[in-house]
């Protein structure tokens, strides 16, 4: 979301000694942004590793039109992804960056000792403490701020993941990633634009408006989908900051060859949906036999598709055909509702005043309701969800559109020349956003331009029957 | 009685370059880590200034007290980042001449206010003061007090801070109280927030008097609950970029009798 860029900490390897009961050889904690891992440790002797994290207060973006104030470790969420040996020792520095509002602290669930470091790292705006701990047990674990009040800290984004490598490491894998749940909690509903605040009502309800990967809308779909190749062996890092929710995790069109169990040593195979607690974690390893999306989600599927929890691995490669013969079975996830609410009370919802505004606020539309089986490119996935892009179906006759949101459609129907059998439900859009999304389809991707208009949309509507 | 204790504030203090202060009425204020049934706190009526302290106010400070010069403060009393913001012992940019004082430590800001014959309000007075809305002397439950406290702490601060004066009066006729700056209190770190604090609970009650998160009086205050946390996070030396004070009277000093 605020880029990916690796994160290698300085060196101040002058108060390395403090509270060290043998010397160890010092080495600084390689220190990375989701969703990339740091490399595997090599060394077979145990280190001093020195860690220094800042805690950031900044701008993001929660999704398309929708701004945030996180509060990161790091400057991402979630926080920079910290790898150490078992019996390693942790020198650890936390910087309070000076234009934060708020003090900070972190509590390491991979620290033995009261509060996992909290107390010890409880740092004022432009201060910095420093602590250190033994890594004694291995697994996966949670770290995040401690502070009053600690709910809305995490609820901010103040969380991340460290690995504290067993002794004799990890099995050896292709590709790793790092992927965090979390929960978010704003005063307009999902996908309504603007800079949104913080909605602590909500929080204490367990209203969350968004559930989603990595802080943020679409950070593991589309362009920032992650990827890998036919044949490899891939290992998620996969953590859940909550603040409230439990996660079931899952991901289409996989099954998970090895689960740590919740991070631990406890090894279960051929899982499909594995619980990632809040404040929890779980590793989970997996080949990749066959190409095409394999599609993150959190089962509790209408955070999937209404909340954001989505992400995508873009798999390359030969197809199987013994493996996989070509015909997804997804559909059954599909949302029966969609995402957009009704507007109630005083809100002002912006009303389109031309056909760029259509563009821009159907582009919104199509984000939050469509790109999760259409795609961001509108390419659709084949044999299972029609392209839009180029469609000779849609193109010929928009009006079509108009019903297959209205009304839903089911049933075969052939596009650019692919048959498609599968089902579309209705979705619950304003006359105005399905006016907008239609046109901002037809302006993109090579389709043929124009505009709909909402008194199109509004007879389509009036019409019984379809 | 408000237009008269505005009257009395008025004609209180003509030190010059000092703010003005104005009178808020004493009353009950249960503190935010009481439990439902421990007693209220009185707190007597005290004057208040009505902005925080500015730049401009501050360098007079300075001029009169050369001691507490960016250069000459000890460093026992300040960090090193005292007045970071000022281009050198007696200037900074002129933006800046009316935004609130900040990268002031305790002992700087103690002293600015004994200075003019003044004090740093209590904790428990300045969350009385705090506690009005524009329109009411508790208007901590009106629709949207919260959450626009709320909203102002969940942003960082912004490089260079606003004028004073900026928000409407409250209810007293105090200005930005909330909104602009965190604000040093006479008695910031005696607060019952460790910085562990979800361990506060178990603080020995009796010894203390006080308990923690669990005991709150109100756990949806968030916003009280950052103002605690935040002023336990502080050291008297500590200067922050977003911290700032207002000086406070007793009753008797400020009436001149």
């Amino acid at each position: 979301m605020w880029g990916k860029k690796l994160l290698v900490t300085l060196a101040i390897a002058t108060v390395a000694s403090v509270g060290a009961a043998k010397k160890l050889p010092v080495e600084d904690a390689v220190l990375t942004s989701p969703p990339n891992v740091p490399p595997a440790i090599e060394r077979d002797h145990n280190a001093r590793v020195v860690v220094h994290l800042e805690t950031v207060e900044k701008v993001g973006t929660m999704a398309d039109g929708v701004e945030y104030v996180y509060w990161s470790f790091g400057g991402s969420v979630p926080g920079s992804f910290i790898r150490v040996k078992e019996g390693d020792e942790v020198e650890f520095h936390l910087s309070n960056h000076p234009s934060s509002k708020m003090p900070h602290n972190i509590d390491l669930h991979a620290v033995t000792g009261p509060g996992g470091g909290a107390v010890s790292s409880f740092t004022a705006p432009g201060h910095t403490s420093t602590f250190a701990f033994k890594a004694l047990n291995p697994g996966l674990y949670v770290y995040h701020c401690a502070t009053a009040p600690v709910g809305m800290h995490i609820a901010n984004g103040m969380y991340g993941l460290i690995l504290v490598e067993p002794k004799e490491g990890l099995p050896e894998v292709d590709r790793e990633y790092y992927v965090m749940q979390g929960d978010f909690y704003t005063k307009g509903k999902y996908g309504e634009a603007g800079l949104q605040p913080f909605d602590m009502e909500k929080a204490i309800d367990e209203d969350a408006d968004y559930v989603v990967f990595n802080g943020a809308v679409g950070s593991l779909t589309g362009d920032n989908a992650l990827t890998a190749k036919v044949g490899e062996t891939v290992r998620l890092y996969v953590g859940n900051g909550g603040p409230n929710l439990v996660s079931s995790f899952h991901v289409i069109g996989e099954i998970f060859d090895t689960v740590y169990v919740e991070g631990g040593s406890a090894k279960n195979h051929n899982i499909q949906t594995t619980l990632v607690p809040a404040g929890g974690s779980a590793i989970v390893d997996f080949e990749v036999q066959v190409p095409g999306n394999l599609i993150l989600v959190d089962h509790s599927i209408f955070r999937a598709f209404n909340k954001g929890a989505l992400g995508m691995i873009n798999v390359k490669g030969d197809e199987d055909k013994v493996v996989y013969s070509g015909k997804l079975s997804d559909a059954i996830y599909q949302p029966e509702g969609s995402a957009v609410q009704t507007m109630e009370g005083d809100y002002k919802v912006a009303k389109a005043q031309n056909k760029e505004d259509k563009i821009k606020f159907g582009k919104r539309v199509y984000d939050a309701n469509c790109k999760a089986c259409h795609q961001a490119n509108g390419a659709g996935v084949t044999q299972a969800f029609p392209p839009l892009a180029k469609s000779d179906y849609f193109n010929e006759d928009p009006v079509r559109g108009i019903k297959a949101i209205l009304h839903g459609l089911e049933g075969p129907i052939k596009v650019n020349g692919e048959s498609f059998n599968s089902v579309m439900p209705a979705m619950k859009l304003e006359d105005d956003e399905i006016a907008n999304v239609l046109t901002y389809v037809l302006n993109s991707w090579g389709n043929k331009g124009g505009e709909i208009t909402v008194e199109q949309v509004q007879k389509v509507r009036q019409q019984k029957g379809h | 009685m408000k237009i008269l204790s505005l009257i009395i504030a008025t004609v209180s203090l003509a030190l010059a370059g000092a703010s003005e202060q104005v009178l808020i009425e004493g009353g009950e204020y249960r503190p935010l880590y009481m439990s439902e049934d421990s007693p209220m706190q009185t707190v007597s009526s005290f004057y208040l200034d009505q902005y925080p302290v500015t730049n401009q106010q501050y360098l007079e400070f300075v001029e009169q007290n050369p001691q507490w010069r960016k250069t000459a403060a000890p460093s026992i009393f300040v960090e090193q980042d005292y007045l970071k913001h000022w281009d050198s012992d007696e200037s900074f940019e002129a933006i800046a001449a009316e935004s609130p004082v900040t990268y002031v430590s305790w002992f700087a800001a103690d002293a600015y206010c004994q200075s003019q014959g003044k004090r740093l309000p209590k904790v428990a007075e300045w969350e009385l003061a705090a506690l009005a809305s524009e329109t009411q002397a508790n208007g901590s439950l009106e629709s949207g007090y919260k959450q626009q406290i709320l909203t102002w702490y969940s942003k960082p601060s912004p490089k260079t801070l606003p004028s004073v004066g900026g928000s409407p009066a409250n209810y007293w006729g105090v200005h930005d109280l909330h909104g602009l700056v965190w604000e040093w209190t006479e008695d910031f770190n005696s607060t019952l927030v460790t910085g562990e604090s979800r361990e506060d609970s178990t603080i020995d009650t009796k010894l203390f008097c006080a308990g923690g998160a669990s005991g709150a009086v109100d756990p949806g205050d968030y916003a009280a609950f950052m103002r605690y946390g935040f002023r336990s996070s502080l050291e008297a030396k500590f200067t922050l970029s977003n911290l700032g004070f207002r000086c406070a009277s007793d009753m008797k000093s400020a009436n001149g009798d």
